[in-house]
């Protein structure tokens, strides 16, 4: 099997647009969570969130593409020029066929739908944009970056909510290893922090009602009480390990080694062993990289912050890895829940650690909620030397997946 | 209406296809809307403003027949003076 | 390919259909083979004021298919067509709700849509901003089952409940290529080794009004409201745009290996699929059809067949001048010759595009015309544009021996996918 490998990263973060911005501002524990300011929040149940302030559209992106476009797909493309830059890579230079774009959507283009619905009932349909019919559907992102770079191979559109982004990592790795494609730009990104969009998320029912940004957002924490949401997200350069040999890439953050998804059963249903299906999914993606638990050096954790769906990823970490058996981190905590762009955020998170030898604090965990009896690094980064990280996710309904990526050699 | 002329179609073709258009300047007159950068999604955009601003209705084909912005305004001035 | 591998080829050995003109795979073929049109005036919200009033309906009483009240207000109506045609996939395939007691955590599912939730999505939208006069809305309007909506994912998620699926779950959002995609991706699922049953398939219930003021807006749905019958035209002098349509099929994927063992009736094996992109416009398309032809050529080449294999194509015949010669040059490209000599039709001529959807309802029509050797027609292609000299199949289905179909997709983003089907009644 040929291997996957990371070349280049792309991050739009609440704390931090670019990756160097973003890991400073992790490592330091600084986060991206403020109140709402995208629109008077005051008569709604979140008040909180992460917002990517930092992100100009006017300055990244052509004004021919932002009016066709939703935010969520902007900042894809931003982190994509980031991502090829870092990687030092021209598309041109590749077989049109062998590159591929393969993104995670939760939502699609929310804000602009949400204004071209108004305007629909508002003003009657004569008023619809052209462009709402390209911009607000989910594969808006994944057809504009093809187009954009020139990628003619086979490009996918995965929606798993806030799994998405391993399981489009992971069904990059097959691309490569399979040879459908040399040269990938996968992750994911979301920004639905729009009336519409913070209405729809909050009849999920865990999302955190506290005002104070740094209490809405707590997993594993005695006080955990849901989560606050964001938006953002990571786009990466995934290569086969030949095609980044082959072209001389500057420098490899790591290779994709493994990768599952599973599936949670009907709630009310038979579910013996809580939590049972995420440890499933752990289980077979470290058979996928052939390694065993002890070779795991730290977690990025799904890290949901209500009470239960901690205490069940919790135990499902207890089982695989012995108490308190590896270090466990959330830096999702300095951003809020970034729904399609989060569990890509934390791959790129998990590569940079993986770089510098240090596990990123979770921040605002007080103290750890019984049940929850976890090696959780807190509050200052870790130095550590990392070879493996297993990165978990879980989206809504009962997604679970686990990435596991490596050190390059 | 008076007369439609290219300053309102400029208007119009910044908002419906982007508004920091600088080669939209000089003399384009003649210039087909794809050397301007406009495609036919922006062409139709451009069509459905043109008709709600004015009230008129233009032809089903109208983003791929009218090809410069001079037969675009002769197109739009002889629906008007017909209305 | 090797003897292993051969033994997990993916065979469809189940099928479930919600299509315009009837609920349920018998109804399905029927029409098709009947060449009657299902496209209609649109009667499940007021059009009077759009330009294009016409789609082709189902006529969908979730009760009458046994959905219960709780399920009936918990889906989106494309929910709702996912779920019953996944219980008639079960039902049909021989293994029924259980799956024969396969591990669940062998069992995947691999749905996929253009649009989701958005019928439910509007509804709800006109309730919380009052009748769209709100850009802050009301929060306290919201139904629980708003975020449902808002993730198409759930989709995938009712059918996992429905089948009992702990393996791989997802949902593949590919514009007007999911329905093809996805299947492609269950297809891998049993390949590779992550599953041993899929449920694959497609939904998509489109006809609220904020989609078909979309295409409105871009004029590319007919507008040929006086005569909406025979409005969907692929390959005619006179069309005019495509007829929205809305559906459902969710099939039964399992492998050879194992659909033998159980002496289960095969509809076809599944045995290439591949996709491009043309990197060149989020909806228009050149005429060359190159890229759509390299997947065609790329699909052939994972079967191992040579384009001679191809017995009938199942085009996406959409219906727009654009997208008909688009393809027809496609074919041309990449079977050559072959082209010239297979039938070539639509089924869009009679339940209009269905958007995700149809990838996936074109599978199933694929599957049916092998196991039935029949080939579905072209409805309403009485004029054919000279440019279009394809056997386009016009208006009269046709029996005609096959031992393979391709089936193709094209949609916004410029994807293109290409299935390959062969025959399964001896695995």
């Amino acid at each position: 099997m040929t291997a996957a490998v990371v070349t280049g990263i792309g991050v739009v973060a609440p704390n931090g647009v670019g990756t160097e911005n973003y890991w400073r501002s992790v490592l330091a524990g600084r986060s991206g969570v403020r109140p709402l300011t995208r629109f008077d929040a005051g008569g709604y149940p979140v008040r909180v969130a992460g917002e990517v302030t930092e992100f100009d559209a006017a300055e990244h992106v052509p004004s021919r593409l932002r009016v066709q476009t939703d935010r969520w797909t902007q900042l894809a493309f931003h982190a994509a020029d980031m991502a090829l830059t870092d990687a030092g890579a021209d598309p041109s230079e590749f077989p049109e066929y062998d590159m591929a774009v393969l993104t995670s959507s939760s939502s699609g283009g929310t804000e602009f739908g949400q204004h071209e619905i108004e305007r629909l009932w508002s003003q009657g349909s004569r008023y619809v944009t052209a462009y709402q019919s390209i911009a607000w559907f989910y594969a808006a992102t994944t057809g504009q970056l093809s187009i954009r770079h020139g990628m003619r191979g086979p490009c996918g559109v995965v929606c798993t909510e806030q799994a998405g982004g391993l399981d489009a990592t992971g069904r990059t790795r097959r691309l490569l290893a399979d040879g459908g494609a040399r040269f990938v730009l996968t992750g994911g990104t979301d920004a639905s922090l729009c009336p519409y969009g913070v209405t729809a998320q909050s009849a999920n029912g865990l999302l955190s009602d506290s005002d104070d940004p740094d209490r809405g957002f707590q997993p594993f924490a005695a006080t955990a009480g849901g989560y606050v949401p964001g938006e953002g997200g990571a786009i990466l350069v995934a290569e086969s390990a030949e095609a980044a040999e082959a072209r001389g890439a500057e420098r490899v953050y790591g290779r994709i080694t493994g990768y599952a998804a599973t599936f949670d059963p009907r709630p009310g249903g038979r579910d013996a062993d809580g939590g049972s299906r995420l440890r499933k999914a752990a289980e077979q993606a470290l058979a996928d990289a052939g390694l065993e638990p002890a070779e795991i050096d730290v977690v990025f954790a799904d890290a949901s912050g209500d009470p239960e769906r901690d205490r069940l990823e919790s135990m499902a970490l207890d089982r695989l890895f012995g108490p308190r058996g590896v270090p466990v981190t959330a830096p999702k905590t300095m951003t809020g829940r970034l729904y399609g762009g989060g569990a890509a955020l934390d791959v790129a998170t998990a590569l940079l650690s993986i770089r510098d030898g240090v596990i990123p604090p979770t921040i605002n965990v007080p103290a750890l909620a019984p049940g929850c009896d976890l090696d959780l690094v807190r509050d200052e980064p870790r130095p550590a030397s990392l070879r493996n990280a297993l990165i978990l996710a879980r989206g809504h309904g009962g997604f679970n997946a686990a990435l596991v990526i490596s050190r390059a050699h | 209406m008076n007369t439609f002329t290219l300053d309102d179609l400029v208007v119009i073709m910044r908002a419906g296809g982007g508004e920091d258009r600088e080669e939209l300047q000089g003399d384009i007159l003649d210039m087909p809307f794809g050397e301007l950068g406009y495609d036919s999604l922006a062409l139709l955009e451009i069509t459905t403003r043109i008709e709600n601003k004015y009230g008129i209705s233009m032809p089903e084909d109208v983003a791929t027949s009218v090809r410069t912005p001079r037969e675009a305004i002769d197109h739009v001035n002889a629906l008007v003076r017909a209305a | 390919m090797s003897t292993a591998d051969d033994e997990r080829e993916p065979v469809i050995t189940g099928i479930g259909v919600v299509a315009p003109g009837g609920v349920g795979t018998k109804q399905f073929w029927e029409l098709l083979t009947d060449g009657r049109t299902a496209t209609r005036t649109i009667s499940l919200f007021d059009a009077t004021d759009f330009r294009s009033r016409i789609a082709a309906e189902c006529d969908f009483d979730p009760a009458a298919e046994g959905l219960s009240p709780q399920e009936v207000r918990r889906m989106d109506r494309a929910a709702q067509f996912a779920v019953v045609a996944a219980r008639e996939a079960m039902a049909d395939s021989g293994l029924g709700p259980g799956l024969g007691g396969v591990d669940p955590g062998r069992i995947g599912v691999s749905i996929g849509s253009a649009v989701g939730c958005t019928t439910g999505l509007e509804e709800e939208y006109v309730v919380l901003s009052d009748g769209g006069r709100r850009w802050l809305l009301d929060p306290d309007y919201a139904v629980p089952q708003l975020y449902d909506y808002m993730v198409p994912s759930t989709m995938a998620v009712e059918v996992a409940w429905e089948c009992g699926a702990e393996g791989p779950v997802s949902l593949t959002s590919t514009g007007c290529t999911a329905g093809i995609d996805s299947m492609g991706h269950g297809a891998q699922l049993i390949r590779e080794g992550s599953a041993d049953i899929v449920l694959a398939g497609a939904t998509d219930a489109p006809l609220s009004p904020i989609t078909v003021a979309c295409f409105d807006a871009i004029r590319a749905t007919s507008p040929n409201n006086t005569a909406p019958e025979s409005a969907s035209r692929p390959f005619d002098l006179h069309r005019d745009g495509f007829v929205l349509g809305e559906g459902a099929a969710v099939m039964v994927l399992e492998t050879k290996a194992a659909a033998r063992r159980r002496g289960a009736r095969g509809y076809a094996r599944i045995s290439g699929f591949a996709r491009r992109s043309n990197a060149f416009h989020m909806t228009g398309l050149k005429p060359d059809g190159r890229e759509m032809a390299e997947a065609i050529a790329s699909a052939l080449d994972e079967a191992e067949a040579p384009a001679g294999d191809v017995d009938y194509i199942n085009a996406h015949g959409s219906g727009t001048r654009q997208n008909d010669r688009h393809e027809t040059a496609a074919f041309k490209r990449s079977l050559g010759e072959r082209a010239r000599e297979v039938p070539v039709s639509s089924i869009k001529s009679m339940i209009g595009h269905s958007l995700g959807a149809i990838g996936s309802i074109e599978v199933a029509a694929s599957a049916l015309a092998l196991h039935h050797q029949v080939v579905p027609p072209t409805a309403n292609l009485s004029t054919p544009d000279p440019e279009c000299d394809l056997d386009y199949v016009p208006v009269t289905a046709r029996e005609h021996p096959m031992n393979a179909v391709l089936s193709v997709g094209s949609g916004f983003g410029g994807f293109q996918s290409a299935m390959f089907l062969r025959r399964a009644e001896a695995l």
